[in-house]
């Protein structure tokens, strides 16, 4: 079935931008407040308010615009899009119909790779614009009537939508893995899923392979996790195929999805299509856009996290896994950065710590959870983090130098992460510094060789087993407390031995 | 003399405090014991707190004993039409729908008038949400014409014209979105202007049609109105349709050539009733007289500016009026079972009859498949009637015509002929259309009932507009008159 059918699929994603008040008023808004906290005459739809564009919206949308390579017109606009409905507190919502604050985009993503290690096919999602519109208040149902909560009313809301380029699950939850990473890494939004910063509208379509004319679509609303974008999609499109193989028409719909069910339902049919009545809203003027304003802004755009991933596999020499794992997390990304510059020449030897042993212990430390389907950035915070970029590059440095054992560091690095001391200083007061004395060594080494207890695994060395050496160390660390350089004693034995 | 304070203008109540010869709680005093004698007769004022205004007064004057008085409007009462904000007070728009509502902030108008020490004075009937033309929509009372209390005051700001014609008050604020300040103001014999589209902040008029509406000053005299305008008239960053400081700065040129005047080609043949015509004639002459130099102007599309309004204005009012459903705030409904009901049946029951009118016909022009038909072509006809105006001010200072084509009717004359009402608007409409500055004077009588002349000008030259209205005024007796109650 698969290989008959293509499914065509594009996204309308709502984020709630990062902003310090909401996008029309000057009420503050963020998670977990009473009902009806963050509210003040504008957002209440008073009689005789009226908006006022926050500057601070305009400015994230346009960063993402610049994020994604977008055009930035020179005007926006805003329009009302008449409808009622008890959460919408002026029954007409504030949106862009016609002049939206971006145009066009493309957002490159990375499907799965045949194993975790193995870098998968990157493509290029086209964008149709984005545009600024406010969020609505949340009804609930009691008992007793119906409640509003106008709290939501007015958040700065980015409305993202896709030309219909994807063609399957995987790649609508890679596009939304990646445009989740770049919107937080300009600092754009910070597309929390659990507290519904980012919701989705899926529009599915099906058609047999080879055919150039789309299938009619419809349109899922409001799915609010990137799960149920992909589930919505497999359900919705294995739906459709199987009412044309049973010779029905797709009606085209507006749906709802029910997440516990992983069941989609009609919400509306075409013929029940509001009428909007948009017209453009004569409170917000047209509003001009700056070129100063676009090129003050695009010094804030940060490496798009697939260029790293190539900068980091091209120039630094890091593997795939490690390149991935830091490009997911800008912080953790800058953290490595800030290692290498300290200590230029083990990149990978830095990553490795950063990606794998700093990573866990931070994970372990803010009980997150490393890299599941909801969390693909992974979210740890590197605030409480005591080890600083220039101590990690240290204990790299001390390794690479010989001056410690890879076993030791791993004592180090524990020692470091929950004080924060400077690995040399770790090194000294535990008594930690590596053997490397080559004369010191030389004799120690001459001592055990000479040891008859051995002899038996000498003569297997000679006669050709390699790993028979390794019965000659054990001895040799023992008498060292086990701070030989290890590297030198191997060279050393293989010297005596001959 | 107490009993001759309500005559004052505002501006002559100012002197006399400076002068120290008057106290603005003589003044309130005086004006209390007026509305107590009148308001029942002449239905201007829907509420007064009187405590609240004596205080006020009484602040005033302390502030004048320790000489900190804030401007020449300080102890001055001005009343405020229903539709303006002012904290603590009712904001009812003169609807059932509104009709518990209390303001929890202020208009900026009002902010203004509070800074410069100006007595906020008494609420002012209004049709309701100020749609109509005689005050009749208003769901609270009716208002009468102090000069024939069986006539209309003309509306919206019915009550704002009634009050000063009948010395209830001053100065008051009305607010027009095609005529309500000026139609008023002409059928009452007083002097009101709309302002430049963008001169005052909105902030706090409840919408009727936003890209119309504006607040403006009413008054007595010429001088009183524009002492009011220059309050008001301050940037705010709560409207961005507001003007900021360097926009406002913006001012025409004054010019030092003679005053031109323009007349719209075929004005007075129009239904204009015969004694408006000759008043609106001895205006022009008597301009003709002082030096003006009079031209006529071309406005081909001024036949579109009545339609094009009732559907660009009632399109943005069926948007504007939307927010009012019972959830929040104003009337909700006793018989509903579901949230959509409870705001279905609010409406049905909160608005009247023309504010559904109105409703509906906006709905209709924005509606699918109707909207190019209707409304973008409005918009097509505005821009064109718009450049129109620009085009024959580069040429005039200023474009002069009757404010409305008859005088005041008679109470409930009207009532069942709507169509007929919208023509009262036929010639303040245009300036609405193209956000210009406009001004009613009053110019004589027709029969026992005042007319006014119309005066249209450039964007921002309200200055222009109030020297030729103070040359016409100073020369006539028509200022300050109030007819024997």
């Amino acid at each position: 079935m698969s290989n008959e059918w293509e499914i065509v699929i594009g996204l309308e994603v709502h984020v709630q931008l990062h902003t310090r008040s909401k996008v029309f008023a000057s009420s503050s808004w963020g998670f977990g407040k009473e009902p009806n906290e963050q509210v003040d005459p504008v957002v209440l739809g008073l009689p005789g308010t009226l908006p006022v564009v926050n500057r601070e919206a305009v400015e994230k949308a346009i960063l993402f615009g610049l994020v994604v390579d977008a055009e930035i017109p020179e005007q926006c606009a805003w329009d009302r899009k008449n409808y009622f409905y008890p959460d919408n507190p002026k029954n007409y919502q504030l949106t862009q119909k016609d002049f939206p604050v971006t145009m066009g985009g493309k957002v490159e993503i990375e499907l799965p790779g045949a194993a975790r290690n193995i870098m998968g096919e990157h493509k290029w999602i086209r964008l149709h614009h984005a545009h600024l519109e406010e969020d609505v208040g949340k009804l609930s149902h009691s008992g007793s009537g119906s409640l509003v909560d106008y709290n939501r009313a007015g958040v700065p809301l980015l409305e993202i939508v896709t030309e219909p380029d994807l063609r399957s699950s995987a790649e609508a939850s890679a596009f939304l893995n990646a445009l989740v990473a770049k919107l937080t890494q300009a600092g754009v939004a910070d597309c929390d899923m659990e507290k519904g910063q980012l919701r989705c509208d899926a529009n599915v379509s099906v058609r047999r392979m080879g055919d150039t004319q789309l299938g009619t679509r419809t349109e899922t609303k409001n799915l609010n996790s990137i799960s149920g974008v992909r589930d919505c999609i497999i359900y919705e499109s294995k739906r459709q195929i199987a009412q044309i193989e049973a010779g029905h028409k797709i009606t085209q719909e507006t749906r709802g999805w029910n997440a516990e069910m992983s069941r989609g339902y009609v919400l509306r049919d075409k013929e029940d299509a509001h009428d909007y009545r948009y017209f453009p809203d004569p409170d917000i003027p047209t509003l001009k856009i700056s070129r100063e304003t676009v090129n003050r802004l695009k010094k804030h755009v940060p490496e798009a996290p697939f260029d790293r991933q190539r900068r980091y596999i091209e120039k630094l020499n890091l593997p795939y896994t490690a390149a991935a794992v830091l490009i997911a997390d800008k912080a953790l990304a800058d953290w490595f950065e800030a290692a290498v510059a300290a200590h230029p020449t083990n990149a990978a030897g830095i990553a490795n710590w950063a990606a794998n042993d700093l990573l866990r212990e931070l994970s372990a430390q803010s009980g997150t959870e490393v890299g599941s389907d909801e969390t693909p950035a992974v979210k740890v915070s590197l605030d409480s983090c005591l080890i600083k970029p220039a101590q990690l590059a240290g204990l790299v440095k001390l390794t690479d130098e010989g001056v410690i054992s890879k076993q030791q560091a791993k004592e180090v690095f524990t020692e470091m992460f929950s004080t924060g001391k400077d690995a040399l200083a770790i090194v000294e007061a535990k008594g930690l510094r590596q053997n490397s004395d080559t004369a010191e060594l030389e004799k120690i080494v001459a001592e055990v060789i000479a040891d008859p207890a051995v002899a038996k695994s000498i003569a297997e060395y000679r006669a050709g087993n390699e790993k028979a050496i390794n019965a000659l160390k054990g001895p040799i660390m023992k008498r060292t407390q086990g701070k030989a350089n290890p590297v030198m004693i191997d060279q050393l034995l293989r010297k005596l031995l001959g | 003399m107490a009993e001759e304070i309500y005559k004052l203008s505002a501006t002559e109540i100012s002197s006399r405090l400076t002068a120290g010869k008057l106290t603005s709680r003589a003044v309130v005093e005086a004006l209390i014991a007026r509305y107590h004698q009148l308001n029942k007769k002449i239905g201007a004022f829907t509420s007064l707190d009187e405590k609240d205004v004596l205080a006020q007064a009484d602040a005033s004057d302390a502030r004048r004993k320790a000489g900190k008085v804030l401007s020449p409007l300080d102890g001055i009462p001005v009343a405020i039409k229903e539709n303006i904000a002012v904290k603590g007070q009712p904001l009812t728009c003169s609807s059932k729908m509104l009709a518990n509502l209390v303001s929890p902030y202020d208009a900026h108008v009002v902010e203004a008038l509070k800074s410069a020490g100006a007595i906020i004075y008494g609420r002012l009937n209004m049709d309701e949400f100020a749609m109509g033309s005689s005050t009749e929509n208003s769901a609270i009372q009716k208002t009468f014409n102090p000069w024939d209390l069986t006539c209309i005051p003309g509306g919206s700001s019915g009550g704002s014209a009634a009050s000063l014609a009948s010395g209830l008050v001053p100065l008051a604020l009305g607010s027009d979105t095609g005529g309500s300040i000026r139609q008023p103001a002409s059928h009452c014999g007083i002097v009101g202007m709309k302002p430049t589209y963008g001169l005052v902040s909105r902030f706090g008029l409840v919408a009727f049609a936003s890209s119309l509406d504006q607040i403006g000053p009413m008054a007595r005299t010429v001088a009183d109105c524009e002492l009011l305008l220059n309050v008001l008239a301050t940037p705010d960053a709560r409207d961005m349709t507001c003007f900021d400081s360097t926009q406002r700065n913006q001012l025409p040129v004054a010019s030092e050539k003679s005053l031109r005047i323009g007349i719209p080609k075929g004005l007075l043949v129009k239904g204009v009733g015969a004694e408006v015509a000759a008043a609106t004639q001895a205006a022009i002459d008597f301009y003709k007289s002082k030096g003006a130099t009079i031209v006529e102007v071309d406005l081909p599309s001024s036949d579109l500016a009545v339609p094009t309004y009732y559907v660009v204005a009632t399109a943005e009012a069926s948007s504007n009026l939307a927010r009012y459903d019972g959830v929040r705030y104003g009337h909700r409904s006793a018989n509903a079972k579901t949230p959509i009901e409870m705001m279905t049946n609010s409406r049905s029951e909160g608005f009247g009859p023309e504010v559904k009118r109105r409703i509906l016909l906006g709905t209709f022009v924005l509606s699918a498949g109707y909207a190019d038909a209707y409304y973008v072509r409005a918009l097509r006809a505005r821009s064109k009637i718009r450049a129109e105006h620009l085009a024959a001010l580069e040429k005039v200072d200023m474009i002069l015509s009757p404010t409305v084509p008859t005088p005041a009717f008679k109470v409930g004359e009207k009532v069942s002929d709507p169509l007929q009402l919208y023509l009262e608007d036929i010639f303040t409409i245009p300036a609405n259309l193209a956000g210009l500055p406009a001004l009613s004077v009053p110019c004589g009588k027709s029969g026992h009932l005042p007319v006014g002349f119309h005066l249209v000008g450039a964007p921002l030259s309200e200055h222009k507009l109030f020297a030729a209205a103070q040359l016409f005024e100073s020369a006539h007796s028509f200022a300050n008159q109030q007819p024997t109650l």
